[in-house]
């Protein structure tokens, strides 16, 4: 990394003030230690060593399937705090979200509230929805509804930035052709190098697929 | 909102001092003629550049015709390791370096390994941030062509023992072993380091006018009588060839102003810092549990401050700490463009854990005991608050 400032780059600091609102001012997170059968479910994501880290933990209504109470606790970026933050009001406003409304909560629908983020802090900072379909997996987990986990139909490259193939896919077609540009787009591999071999034969077959 | 301003970033850009800018002003505001020129405000120009050229050779115990200006510290790194290696190949196709240069060397080093057939050996500094000289010269061969170790890191401020590796690979030359010749990058030393390149026993020094309370945009190769470069860029005959281009007779000016500033305070000045920051460092280290001062505590420059908190991300604290008025800089990867946390922190061995809470202070002739004091009062607090909603509890083995 070059001189570590980012002073001079600014791009970091084009944060919307919802962004800075909810990065400043923090909504519903989990601010003390947590017996595990004290909520009803919980999820994870990420690893400190790969720069994100994020834990939810959820209070559903059992008869709606609507979640009550959504707490977090992230280790991240500005970008990270934010985009966690609001999700958790996104999904518990108006009564709450239906697990399955939850479950089609898309990166982009937290960014489009934010009123968006810097376009490199996307990919890497947008984890709540993954810790989020976690967390419901664990809810059917709980109450042994075994038919209604969801397992992603994309394959988990990277098992700790929970980085699938359908990322990798979508970001060589987005304009990211090696290596670096994906990681800088997806964080597969920072931290966890051993899947690289891995990510990089996918690169080159997406590549081959869609640009020849 | 803000209540205080202080700027903790003077390793990434000092502000101009007025007597640089008044040094510079006649050749802004003038005739600004070339150099080039045959006329009188040609001459005038010419005249000021090589009264430049004298002044920052004499600083450095060089001659006048061993400074080539350039564009900056990337350019100065980039023409001593691109342009050395090249014109050099006769002698080697192999060098060496350290792993936590600035990328302006590291990423020509790079290049050369990449596309240009040269291979390399990346000494690891020790744990402190330190290059052992043993390490630097056994990893020289008789086919090395250059050895690239800077003065004093950018990030961690840790000062390099490079007039001791200079010296034995002087031996080395004499005793037949190798050709290769040494370069270091002192942007980041040249403030608060004597830069005498007798005593560094260096063939190559960068030196550049942004960090040093001088203008931006400029810079300074001294590359040894005798040393051959390639040039990287073409089109004329300044600079012997070497780094043609017009000029920049104000930039060359305000250099040589502020490295004779810097080389006439920096005894007081030093002394000066040295307190400062190791009030903010032992202040903060007893203030923040579960923290670390990166790099070695004595050997570093005085006014460089680099720790990490753990448990938290240093991105965050840095918007934290600009909102509460205290410009710094982290190592945490979410500011680098790559995404990859710091690899200065990385190379010293220690986890990413430690590179993405790393932030570094670093202090400036204006900065006072207030500023530290203030650092003292505010930084705590925020430390606390992302913590709490941090998930992250890294082990003491990971830092310690």
């Amino acid at each position: 990394m070059s001189d570590v400032s980012s002073r001079d780059r600014k791009q970091s600091w084009f944060y919307t003030d919802i962004v800075k609102e909810h990065f400043f001012h923090p909504k519903n997170f989990m601010d003390r230690d947590v017996a595990t059968d004290e909520y009803d479910a919980t999820g994870k994501v990420g690893s400190p060593a790969c720069g994100d880290e994020l834990r939810v933990w959820l209070k559903v209504d059992p008869g709606s399937e609507r979640i009550r109470e959504f707490r977090w606790k992230t280790f991240g970026c500005g970008s990270a705090i934010a985009s966690t933050s609001v999700a958790s009001v996104m999904v518990t406003e108006n009564g709450g979200m239906t697990l399955e409304e939850a479950r089609a909560l898309k990166p982009m629908d937290i960014m489009n509230r934010l009123g968006g983020l810097p376009a490199r802090k996307f990919h890497c900072s947008v984890l709540c929805d993954k810790a989020l379909r976690d967390a419901i997996n664990d809810f059917y987990r709980r109450a042994g509804r075994f038919d209604r986990i969801v397992v992603e139909a994309s394959r988990v490259v990277d098992l700790v930035a929970k980085v699938t193939d359908h990322d990798i896919e979508e970001a060589v077609l987005e304009g990211a052709h090696t290596l670096e540009a994906v990681q800088q787009k997806t964080k597969v591999g920072i931290g966890n190098p051993g899947v690289l071999p891995a990510v990089e034969d996918l690169i080159r077959f997406y590549r081959e697929k869609y640009f020849g | 909102m803000a209540t205080r301003h202080v700027y903790l970033d003077h390793a990434a850009a000092a502000p101009l001092d007025s007597r640089v800018l008044r040094s510079m002003r006649p050749f802004l505001e003038g005739a600004g003629g070339n150099p080039s020129s045959f006329h009188g405000d040609g001459k005038e120009a010419k005249d000021a550049l090589d009264d430049a050229r004298t002044r920052i050779a004499s600083l450095i115990h060089a001659r006048p015709d061993e400074i080539l200006f350039t564009s900056g510290g990337t350019e100065s790194d980039n023409l001593a390791v691109l342009g050395y290696a090249r014109a050099n190949k006769a002698n080697g196709c192999h060098l060496v370096t350290s792993a936590f240069e600035h990328p302006a060397v590291l990423e020509s080093v790079g290049h050369l390994e990449k596309k240009e057939g040269f291979t390399a050996t990346y000494v690891s500094p020790g744990r402190d941030g330190i290059v052992s000289a043993d390490d630097a010269i056994a990893a020289v061969r008789p086919d090395t062509v250059l050895v690239s170790v800077m003065l004093a890191n950018n990030e961690i401020g840790t000062i390099q023992p490079v007039a001791d590796i200079g010296k034995r690979l002087k031996k080395l030359r004499e005793a037949g072993h190798t050709k290769a010749v040494l370069h270091t990058d002192a942007c980041q030393g040249a403030g608060a380091m004597e830069l005498d390149v007798e005593k560094l026993r260096v063939e190559l020094l960068t030196i550049n006018g942004g960090k040093i309370y001088g203008p931006k945009g400029i810079g300074a190769l001294y590359a040894k009588r005798g040393v051959k470069l390639q040039p990287l860029q073409f089109g004329g005959t300044q600079e012997r060839g070497i780094r043609p281009g017009t000029e920049n007779v104000a930039g060359a000016v305000g250099l040589a102003t502020a490295l004779e500033i810097s080389s006439e305070i920096r005894e007081a000045e030093n002394a000066r810092l040295i307190a400062l920051r190791d009030t903010l460092i032992g202040g903060l280290l007893a203030r923040v549990p579960k923290s670390r001062l990166n790099g070695h505590a004595t050997l570093r420059l005085p006014n460089n401050a680099n720790l990490s908190f753990l448990d938290m991300e240093g991105e965050a604290l840095l918007l934290y700490l600009d909102a509460a008025g205290i410009e710094a800089s982290t190592g945490s990867a979410c500011t680098s463009a790559a995404l990859e946390p710091s690899h200065v922190i990385l190379s010293l061995g220690l986890p990413y854990e430690v590179a993405h809470g790393s932030l570094r202070f670093s202090l400036g002739r204006a900065t006072t005991e207030a500023d530290v004091d203030y650092v003292l009062d505010t930084l705590p607090p925020l430390v606390q608050k992302l913590r709490a909603i941090s998930p992250v509890r890294v082990d003491e083995k990971y830092y310690v």
